[in-house]
């Protein structure tokens, strides 16, 4: 009998305490290191970074937009569970909801610690710029943040030893009964701050390798951004699902579960990578020489942006994983699934670098020279933390609370 | 961003600056240091990190002795209007920290609203932006010659060029004292205009016919200000930034410099 057993969910095996506390105390290590690198930004200011007049959109602000972009498993998945009513998603929303909710918390401590003035965060809500991408961007996200901490609360409502106080049982399952409402709300919110957070450069027309046109104030990029979250999101849910099962050496989620959310996943995938591939065309086409560029320029003269980051991108990250995704045959074999949902899940974050660093990156002015940048110790520490959090954060929702409704059933104790 | 402005009396202040006149000698860059309290450091080989409201660019013509030429450009804020009504930072900021100005088509920084997310330094195509990575720090007798005109910016916050607004507001209040609407082209002048010892640089009200920079620049009000006079130029007319720095050159490859051209055009 383990020291915590009273508190793990009924019937499901856990590791020894001792090993658990192993495992904590290492990941604290390195979040302890992140958190002493965002105390030197907070007290000595951004300095501490190699972000320059030339990069003030750096290594976090493609962090905050890549793991927002993984996190879109959450509202994606709510949305398929919820509205329409993939009843198997059941099994593993609850997953996708805490990979969602530390992906949001993550992006706004990032945010917190990426501006220069984070005292004055609340201007953005006090003082606010109808106008601006980033207004949008911090009210939707807090909101969404609001959504998924009520979405979070029932799970934490549900360990054996919380359950068994009747109010907190009662809360946990009329907030279950309610949950669609706060799924709609979800997916209302993400489809809007996945696309300011595309509209971010997409409204750049100053920068013409961020630049899209759109509808009306929305650029292109403010759909696909929504669109790559929406079929990326569920990719890493599911590849943080299965590193799990590995690491806990037990199946946790039925094929059945994982294989529905991987096919429309996939469509998903491939439906967007039509899209952003017409996009880019476009833009190679008509956007860039309409300001005097050559799309080749952008990729050209410089030590690091060449054309492999667009086949990165579209063809080995995009065109591949969607294919991969929605032939039965590859989705169900477990070293093609592996694949996929690694190389969606890198897509999408080649996808965020391209739009904030690779804008960041060209000379506009005909007589200037390219800026490249590389990240100091502290922004890469900074940049671990969440990680190091999320871990964390995983390691004691899985020992203590019945996120996987399946575990009981395929994972049956014998004594 | 609202549309407040009289009919008649609205100003767009702008610049014209005379490439052929420009010797690159930084005295513009000098005064406008010291007449808006720009900081410094005691290293600043890194001139990504370095405050330089105004910049003077160097760059050549790319060919070989005796065909070689070269030019200097200063740059200061453009002031953006935007084709389309919108300066490319001032769109994107927000929490209003930085704002157009119908009466006088100053954009403005306001440093207490600032909170430093630098959203406006990625949408300026001309770097003109700076964001405060250092708390501001002077040499101790330095500190007795700041301007009592112009506050310093704390770190974590952006600042730019405002067309030493400073100064319009001096101007407007002795004006004002003297009972005249409107100032003569001559009581408000940017530090830089004054420091240029060529004379390069020349400021006014570009909607006023009476003007210099009026009557060089021949901005086109049809077309968004574009210059009509054939040897000035706006730099990166093409983005539709719509700026109010022109600049004049009587030589065609610095015009051509101004902007960017694929290789089929040139």
């Amino acid at each position: 009998m383990d020291l915590d057993s009273a508190l793990w969910p009924k019937d499901v095996q856990r590791c020894s305490f001792p090993k658990f506390m192993i495992g904590i105390t290492v990941v604290t290590l390195v979040l302890i290191w992140g958190v002493y690198a965002a105390l030197l930004c907070w007290f000595k200011g951004l300095n501490q970074t190699n972000m320059n007049d030339y990069y003030g959109f750096a290594l976090w602000i493609w962090a905050d937009l890549a793991i927002i972009g993984l996190g879109g498993g959450a509202f994606f998945t709510g949305f398929l569970r919820y509205l329409v009513k993939k009843d198997e998603l059941k099994n593993i929303i609850n997953y996708a909801v805490l990979i969602g909710f530390i992906c949001y918390s993550s992006a706004q401590l990032i945010l917190g610690i990426d501006v220069g003035q984070p005292l004055r965060g609340w201007f953005i809500f006090w003082h606010a710029n109808v106008h601006s991408m980033l207004t949008e961007v911090a009210f939707c996200l807090s909101c969404y943040f609001v959504v998924l901490c009520i979405e979070y609360i029932p799970l934490i409502l549900e360990n054996r030893q919380l359950d068994k106080e009747p109010f907190f049982h009662h809360l946990s399952h009329n907030m279950h009964g309610i949950m669609a409402i706060f799924a709609a709300t979800g997916a209302f919110l993400s489809c809007f701050h996945q696309g300011s957070l595309g509209g971010v450069s997409g409204v750049l027309f100053g920068r013409p390798f961020g630049f899209r046109e759109g509808i009306f104030i929305w650029p292109w990029t403010f759909f696909l951004f929504t669109w790559s979250a929406a079929a990326c999101g569920p990719c890493f849910t599911i590849l943080v699902t299965k590193l799990t099962e590995t690491i806990s050496k037990k199946q946790l989620v039925k094929p059945d579960v994982i294989d529905l959310l991987a096919k429309i996943s996939g469509w998903m995938m491939f439906t967007y990578i039509i899209a952003k591939t017409v996009d880019t065309w476009y833009w190679a086409l008509y956007t860039a020489p309409s300001k005097g560029f050559n799309w080749a320029f952008f990729y050209s003269d410089n030590a690091f942006y060449g054309p492999w980051i667009l086949w990165l991108e579209i063809v080995i990250c995009g065109y591949i994983p969607a294919m991969l995704l929605i032939t039965k045959k590859t989705r169900q074999k477990n070293a093609t699934l592996w694949t996929a949902i690694i190389l969606a899940s890198i897509g999408v974050c080649v996808n965020r670098w391209a739009l904030v660093l690779q804008v960041m990156a060209p000379p506009v002015l005909p007589f200037d020279t390219w800026a490249l940048y590389i990240p100091s110790w502290q922004e890469v520490a900074t940049t671990i933390l969440p990680i190091a959090y999320g871990v964390i954060l995983i390691m004691i929702s899985y020992r203590y609370l019945p996120i996987f409704p399946q575990e009981r059933e395929l994972n049956p104790i014998t004594n | 961003m609202e549309n407040n402005h009289k009919k008649g009396k609205t100003k767009k202040f702008g610049m014209v600056i005379d490439l052929d006149k420009c010797t690159g000698c930084g005295s513009c860059m000098v005064a406008c240091m010291s007449e808006n309290n720009v900081p410094f450091k005691a290293d600043e080989t890194d001139k990504r990190l370095s405050i330089t409201w105004m910049l003077v660019y160097k760059f050549n013509n790319g060919k070989a002795h005796p065909n070689y030429d070269e030019c200097y450009l200063p740059r200061p804020c453009m002031q953006c209007e935007g084709d389309h009504g919108h300066s490319p930072c001032v769109s994107v900021c927000p929490a209003v920290a930085t704002d157009y100005s119908h009466e006088t088509g100053i954009v403005s920084q306001i440093y207490t609203r600032c909170f430093g997310c630098r959203y406006c330094m990625a949408a300026c195509p001309y770097h003109a932006r700076y964001f405060n990575w250092w708390d501001p720090a002077w040499p101790a007798d330095m500190e007795k010659y700041l301007s009592p005109n112009v506050s310093p910016r704390m770190r974590g916050i952006v600042e730019k060029c405002g067309f030493c607004f400073h100064r319009y507001q001096l101007a407007t209040d002795k004006a004002y004292y003297e009972g005249r609407d409107e100032l003569e082209e001559g009581e408000y002048q940017t530090a830089c205009t004054q420091a240029c010892p060529a004379g390069a640089i020349i400021f006014g009200d570009l909607n006023n016919p009476e003007h210099m920079v009026h009557k060089i620049a021949q901005p086109d009000a049809k077309h968004h200000g574009r210059p009509k006079n054939p040897n000035a130029f706006r730099l990166l007319e093409r983005l539709g930034t719509n700026p109010k720095v022109y600049y004049l050159s009587s030589r065609k490859w610095v015009r051509d410099s101004g902007d960017n051209y694929r290789p089929d055009e040139k």
